[in-house]
């Protein structure tokens, strides 16, 4: 009796062992499937598709020279194509950026609308889109398993995410991390150096709790910092007097200043800690959605400096302008190198506006949280957003 | 007759409520002291309290009243939700009229707070649904007055409602009236009840099995249910989850994909099932093993006399630590948040991310924390009253 349950004691310890280590070199055997995959697309798409389009594109337009062959779809696009939805991995609880709006029950905010433009990318549908809501630790995880098709919740781009979680398809908003102090307290505080001593309430576990060590001892000023699980309590605190300054985000700061009682006592030191480059991300191993994930973003920043919006798109349809032309489709056959639709830039426009608007609709001087656009403008008009053009 | 008149009654400060108080809060003077302090806390604290609850902004509630209550439901399929909830009442009704006064008291505690809200919302909208299931309660409720020999026909329907609810909220696909909704739009209070529903339903069974299977004198068997039993519960739930949402997509083929809702029910259901099992154990083994003698003495086989004998006794005596196991259950659904499911719990944290309700936590958290002890006081009275009618403990 004893040597039977020793045996399949053994046996089991056995089966344990070769089930644990029999997962270990599947992450990368979806991957290798995937590759072969790439490959007999394009052995199937290309000439059927080769066939097709010359016809349409060379009575349309004379320029044989400009007829590139239709883009191969990667696997992760054609799947997106055949499940007739986009998922995207969203934030649920952060203001302005993502959360559920009270009258529709459905996500809404600045990260949001990038799924959606992209939704409308590819099906002409805002609605063709599921959201994943996922939390800062399980996005990383949530890409690299491609779980989410789009990572779009306010994600710094690091080199390491970058090579371990997917690709970053751009900055949809320069962050950076700032200082809040009560002005009234401190009028004469304007510099790191002047918070000699200080106390400073900092959310731990982040980036910004590092960031914030990393840039006094560069300063060589000694400071005290006082650690909270989350925003809420780290800001409350704040406002109770536990400390003489609060540190995180610009974009968060300006949020939570606006709930502070009152508020323009409060002033953000003019100083920026770190750079916090926030951007959507696709999961590694399919350039052409990639492609069209990175271009939605870019159509939506120059459609803003074209001056293109959602109410003036169907007029614009008629501009004499070659960028406006090309941006919308009118002339040349861009989108034929990125699988779209001719028209899918009109489509995202009118559906989400562009940059500029969903920038105003979510966080601009309209809403609550009235953040300025600051480095976020332009780089026409004194900011950074800067996107490639549309040849 | 004529002396009663004349008896003198006890002095006033000793019976009454100047009697009663005399005794309890006043009688040794450090008492006196003790109560008056009390008092003055209670004003202090409760004063406050009553202050906040007077003044604090409401409307982020009353006005996100439906995410709280179902999530991202498109609103104009929210009767489905309704649906379920009046068929839920039908039978709650034809509960309350088999059962003794128990069910009576909370089938009609649930009528009378479905008429106060639709009095409420009579103004708003939406009240039809409210007197609707009063009317569902009330026409369950005679239909089986009286009518004990229901029950079992009740239990039954209970079970194929519970099928008929998956169906009515999940719909049918490319179907006009009854249009598929993914399980991702299933959320808020409609979702904390499925997970705890589901994971109260089918860990039951798979908990009594496992108990079996330990106690079995076959090795594998009894060996594979105490490892199954100490490994889950070697681990908390949130591991579970986890591993449920994160860890088991990176196994499987990308075409294999799970329902996440779905994953989340089977690791709730598998959890619990581990506690299930070690609670029904402990009531098998305060069967005294001379009620198995005797039935076999009579000729039972093992099988009767573990259905018939056995699990009858022991599962009278574990109803309470079952009862908090599931009251446990419900609660810890709100893990589920973590995992990124819109129970009640994330969909309140998603109200206080809507930038007009910044900073509004109390309000939510409170209201959410209200909700949940309404139902696990529920839960609590209904096995309390159980156990009593039951005989629990005395018996």
């Amino acid at each position: 009796m004893k040597k039977l349950v020793l045996v399949s004691m053994f046996v089991l310890v056995a089966l344990i062992v070769v089930a644990c280590s029999a997962p270990a070199p599947a992450p990368s055997a979806p991957q290798v499937v995937k590759e072969t995959v790439v490959v007999k697309e394009t052995v199937i798409v290309q000439p059927t598709a080769a066939a097709k389009a010359p016809e349409p594109t060379k009575p349309a337009v004379a320029a044989p020279t400009a007829a590139p062959a239709p883009v191969a779809l990667g696997a992760r696009f054609t799947a997106i194509k055949s499940r007739g939805k986009v998922i995207c991995g969203s934030n649920d609880q952060v203001p302005g950026f993502g959360f559920l709006d009270k009258a529709t029950g459905q996500f809404t905010g600045f990260d949001v609308d990038f799924c959606k433009a992209l939704a409308v990318a590819v099906f002409g549908d805002a609605k063709a889109i599921e959201f994943r809501p996922v939390n800062a630790a399980q996005r990383g995880p949530a890409l690299q398993t491609g779980e989410i098709d789009v990572l779009a919740r306010n994600t710094t781009w690091t080199v390491s995410r970058d090579a371990t979680w997917g690709l970053f398809v751009g900055v949809n908003f320069y962050d950076g991390q700032g200082m809040m102090v009560d002005g009234k307290k401190y009028p004469t505080v304007k510099t790191l150096k002047d918070l000699k001593d200080a106390s400073v309430c900092v959310q731990t576990g982040t980036t910004t709790e590092l960031n914030l060590s990393d840039r006094f001892r560069e300063e060589g000023v000694t400071f005290k910092p006082v650690v909270f699980d989350t925003a809420d309590a780290t800001f409350a605190a704040y406002q109770g007097g536990r400390c003489d300054a609060v540190t995180t985000d610009i974009s968060g700061l300006v949020a939570r200043r606006s709930l502070l009682n009152v508020p323009a006592d409060h002033k953000i030191l003019d100083v920026v800690m770190s750079k916090e480059p926030l951007g959507p991300a696709v999961p590694l191993g399919d350039a052409s959605w990639y492609n069209v994930a990175k271009w939605t973003l870019f159509a939506l920043i120059n459609a803003e400096e074209l001056g293109v919006d959602s109410k003036n798109v169907d007029q614009m349809l008629t501009s004499k302008n070659p960028d406006v032309q090309r941006l919308l489709g009118v002339t040349g056959d861009l989108h034929t190198g990125l699988g779209l639709s001719k028209d899918w830039v009109v489509k995202v426009i009118k559906a989400v506006g562009n940059y500029g608007e969903i920038y105003d609709r979510n966080l601009g001087p309209n809403t609550p949280l009235k953040m300025d656009r600051g480095i976020n403008k332009l780089w026409s008009k004194g900011g950074i957003m800067y996107a490639p053009p549309f040849r | 007759m004529t002396t009663t008149a004349e008896t003198i009654g006890p002095p006033r400060t000793s019976v009454g409520a100047l009697g009663w108080l005399k005794r309890n809060l006043f009688s040794p003077w450090y008492n006196a002291l003790l109560s008056l302090i009390s008092v003055w806390l209670i004003y202090s604290v409760g004063g406050q309290t009553v202050q906040w609850a007077l003044t604090a902004r409401w409307e982020v509630i009353t006005s996100n009243l439906r995410l709280f209550m179902v999530g991202s439901f498109p609103p104009d399929q929210v009767w489905r939700v309704w649906l379920v909830v009046t068929l839920a009442s039908l039978l709650a009704g034809m509960s309350g009229g088999i059962g003794g006064r128990t069910a009576r008291n909370i089938v009609f505690s649930l009528a009378a707070s479905f008429g106060l809200f639709g009095v409420l919302s009579l103004a708003g909208g939406g009240y039809e649904w409210h007197f609707a299931n009063v009317l569902a309660i009330g026409a369950g409720y005679l239909l089986t007055r009286g009518r004990a020999q229901w029950g079992r026909w009740v239990a039954l329907a209970w079970l194929l409602a519970f099928f008929l609810t998956l169906f009515i909220l999940y719909g049918i696909e490319k179907n006009e009236w009854l249009p598929l909704i993914g399980t991702d739009r299933w959320g808020g209070l409609l979702l904390t009840f499925l997970l705890s529903i589901v994971g109260i339903v089918f860990s039951f069974p798979l908990g009594v099995l496992l108990a079996l299977g330990r106690r079995s004198r076959m090795p594998m068997i009894s060996l594979f249910s105490t490892l199954y039993i100490e490994i889950v519960r070697g681990v908390p739930l949130v591991t579970v989850l986890f591993i449920a949402q994160i860890m088991v997509p990176l196994f499987l083929p990308e075409e294999m994909r799970l329902d996440r809702i779905m994953r989340a029910m089977a690791g709730v259901t598998l959890f619990a099932a581990a506690y299930m099992a070690e609670n029904v154990r402990g009531g098998l083994q305060a069967v005294p093993s001379g009620q198995v003698e005797a039935a076999h003495a009579l000729g039972l086989s093992d099988t009767l006399v573990t259905v018939f004998i056995v699990l009858p006794q022991a599962l009278r005596v574990v109803i309470p630590p079952i009862v908090s196991l599931f009251i446990g259950l419900f609660k810890d659904t709100t893990l589920v948040a973590i995992v990124g499911l819109l129970d009640l719990l994330a969909v309140g944290k998603s109200v206080l991310a809507q930038p007009e309700f910044l900073g509004l936590q109390k309000e939510v958290y409170v209201f959410v924390a209200g909700v949940f002890f309404i139902f696990c006081y529920v839960m609590s009275y209904a096995s309390y009253r159980l156990e009593i009618a039951l005989g629990v403990g005395k018996r």
